[in-house]
């Protein structure tokens, strides 16, 4: 049974760390990894959006926010990022040396998923990231749904939640289209959907605080397995300077008029 | 090898027969045909056109459940065919539906999915594959171990086959098993845009970012692009910040575009921010630091502070546009 009506929305976000690359993305020696020494982490901005989403909805129906990932130990810092903006609790599931692959990553959130709801009862809604920033899969939240069941519909950018369904809209080249979903439903969100909220400084000190409870993951891989990394030929470019400051402008004009746009 | 052909109610997006394109290349290696599978209604023409494109064969999937799009059913009708073909690889175009469905048709048979592969070389044991990462600044060497390969291209990573003259393909009806659960999630209204944002086809784009310092500040843009006839774009510390829309966002979480001309202002060239507007025929920058990553990286720059110097250009471009009209050549 839901719990919508009488208690508000259980809500879990899965969300993953990432490094944050500037200008450019530096590789190890061995080409293994991103060389993240001199870089910060964080989450894609996809499932910034999901966290926000779910404690605007829990702010409006009532219920409770979980957030979720699968990672490193280090992993705490985007957990506790997302309790500093108001997330209600949060799980780590962590795992040791490479990243596991989509199929392996699936498995472990469904088994932790289910752990949670046996103990606390169903979600009510899901939400991933359309696609995680540095993987890209594009799968992970399908293979979750498809596992646990549920109806799931990817690349969403706006939710509704009434009388035990949501409503869900995802942009298509003309507008946009509508789905429909009972809940419990799973959803992978886009940017835009909303505008998250920095975090507060109450909220900082609470996410300090906050018990962070972790569990090791099973890892069982899966067919795709990453061998090594290479940087995209870059084709360099020879820049023209037209010129410094406002004196500029007659310059700019000129490549305007050679190129045909004014 | 079964490609899959994607159209909504019958209209195909530029991107569909590229599938087309892919599955040869890597039909070739396997040394096989090419098939072609259309799932929903109104497509029989699209299914006439796969065929003069040189699939061998079409599959047009129709049911009752598929009406209209659906990504449990289509995920559902498209891990059947590929069974019944008995294909050895399953590829899409990596659109927003063709990695769902092949998401979806994945996890039905717990087979793996690479999504946005740029280079496949076939084994007689586990393929070895090149795929896009970060939306597209770094590319995965990996390998595909799986019975049946799921794998979709990048949008644009491969022209569109083009028709043949050689002999037309067979279509084949098939009617997938779906329960009355599939459809589930089916599109239950489509709401049309009001005016959208001309940003993916705009042959100028002038692009702000953190440096135009606040929403008001757009305007200078703004107005420098409705001289050209451009749309005005953004980075994301602008959207955060709440000056633009996200419609306006240019990046891999925003749009990607690849107009004329891209005016970067105040932009500092963040990858996830160049991989939006890599694909522009030129860039202009204009930043206040000689050094940023955009100004290097572009092909014309402006050094200084764009809140003097978008002025001056939008007054000479009033200028000559006025004597443009006036004394007739410009
Ligand atoms: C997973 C992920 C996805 C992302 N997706 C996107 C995306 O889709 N799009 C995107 O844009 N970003 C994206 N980002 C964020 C990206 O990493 C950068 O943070 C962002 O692009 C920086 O925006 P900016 O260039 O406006 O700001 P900054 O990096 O702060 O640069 C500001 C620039 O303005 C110049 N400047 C300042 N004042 C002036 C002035 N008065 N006149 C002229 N120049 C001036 C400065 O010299 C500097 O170069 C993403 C990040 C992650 C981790
Ligand atoms: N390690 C992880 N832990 C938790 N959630 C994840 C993890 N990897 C992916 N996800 C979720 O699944 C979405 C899609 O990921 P992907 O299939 O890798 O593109 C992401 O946006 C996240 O919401």
């Amino acid at each position: 049974m839901s719990s919508t009506a009488e208690d508000g929305l259980r809500i879990l976000v899965c969300v993953k760390r990432v490094p944050a690359p500037g200008a450019r993305i530096a590789l190890t020696a061995d080409r293994n990894d991103i060389d993240t020494r001199n870089l910060g982490f964080t989450t894609s901005p996809h499932e910034e959006c999901a966290v926000e989403e779910a404690i605007r909805l829990v702010e409006h129906h009532g219920g409770s926010s979980t957030v979720m990932t699968v990672g490193p130990p280090e992993a705490d810092e985007q957990l506790r990022y997302a309790l500093s903006v108001g997330a209600g609790g949060a799980v780590l599931v962590t795992t040791e040396g490479t990243d596991p692959d989509a199929q392996a990553t699936a498995k472990v959130l469904v088994a932790a998923i289910e752990a949670l709801e046996a103990d606390g009862g169903p979600f009510d809604l899901i939400l991933f990231g359309n696609e995680s920033a540095d993987a890209g899969g594009f799968q992970v939240g399908i293979r979750t749904a498809r596992a646990l069941g549920r109806p799931v519909v990817n690349g969403i950018k706006a939710i509704e939640v009434a009388e035990g369904r949501v409503v869900a809209r995802r942009e298509s080249p003309e507008g946009y289209e509508v789905y429909r979903l009972d809940l419990p439903a799973v959803l992978g969100v886009k940017e835009g959907l909303n505008l998250p909220r920095y975090p507060t400084l109450p909220g900082r000190l609470r996410s300090k605080k906050a018990d962070v409870p972790r569990q090791p993951a099973l890892v069982v891989a899966g067919g795709l397995a990453t061998l090594d990394f290479r940087l995209p030929s870059e084709q360099v470019t020879e820049t023209t300077v037209l010129g410094d400051g406002p004196d500029a402008a007659a310059a700019v004009a000129d490549l305007l008029q050679e190129l045909g746009l004014l | 090898m079964v490609a899959l052909i994607e159209h909504d109610r019958g209209v195909a997006p530029d991107t569909s027969f590229q599938a087309l394109t892919f599955a040869r290349s890597v039909a070739e290696q396997l040394g096989t045909a090419v098939e072609a599978v259309i799932i929903g209604e109104e497509a029989q023409p699209l299914a006439t056109e796969a065929a003069s494109r040189g699939a061998i064969k079409t599959w047009l999937v129709r049911h009752p459940e598929l009406t209209d799009y659906g990504p449990e059913a289509w995920g559902d009708a498209m891990a059947q065919v590929t069974t019944a073909s008995g294909a050895a690889a399953v590829v899409a175009v990596g659109t927003d539906r063709g990695n769902e469905v092949l998401a979806h048709a994945a996890a039905i048979d717990d087979l793996p999915f690479a999504a946005n592969v740029v280079g496949v070389e076939v084994a007689a044991g586990p393929w070895a594959l090149e795929r896009v990462r970060w939306g597209g600044s770094l590319l995965e060497r990996s390998t595909l171990d799986a019975p049946v390969k799921v794998l979709s291209v990048p949008p644009h990573a491969v022209p569109a086959a083009e028709p043949g003259n050689g002999e037309l393909g067979t279509v084949e009806d098939f009617a997938p098993e779906l329960d009355d659960q599939a459809a589930r999630t089916r599109i239950v209204e489509r709401v049309p845009a009001a005016a959208g944002s001309s940003l993916a086809g705009a042959a100028v784009v002038v692009s702000g970012g953190r440096g135009v310092g606040s929403a008001e500040g757009f305007a200078a843009l703004e107005e420098l692009a409705g001289l050209l006839g451009g749309a005005v774009g953004c980075s994301r510390v602008v959207t955060n910040n709440g000056w633009r829309p996200h419609s306006d966002q240019v990046g891999q979480t925003g749009k990607r575009i690849a107009p004329e001309l891209y005016i970067a202002c105040g932009i500092s060239g963040a990858i996830q921010h160049w991989v939006g507007m890599m694909a522009a025929k030129r860039v202009l920058a204009i930043n206040i630091d000689r050094d940023a990553p955009m100004v290097t990286k572009a092909d014309y720059a402006v050094i200084g502070d764009l809140h003097t110097i978008l002025p001056a250009v939008v007054s000479e471009v009033r200028r000559r546009k006025e004597g443009a009209t006036v004394g007739g050549d410009g």
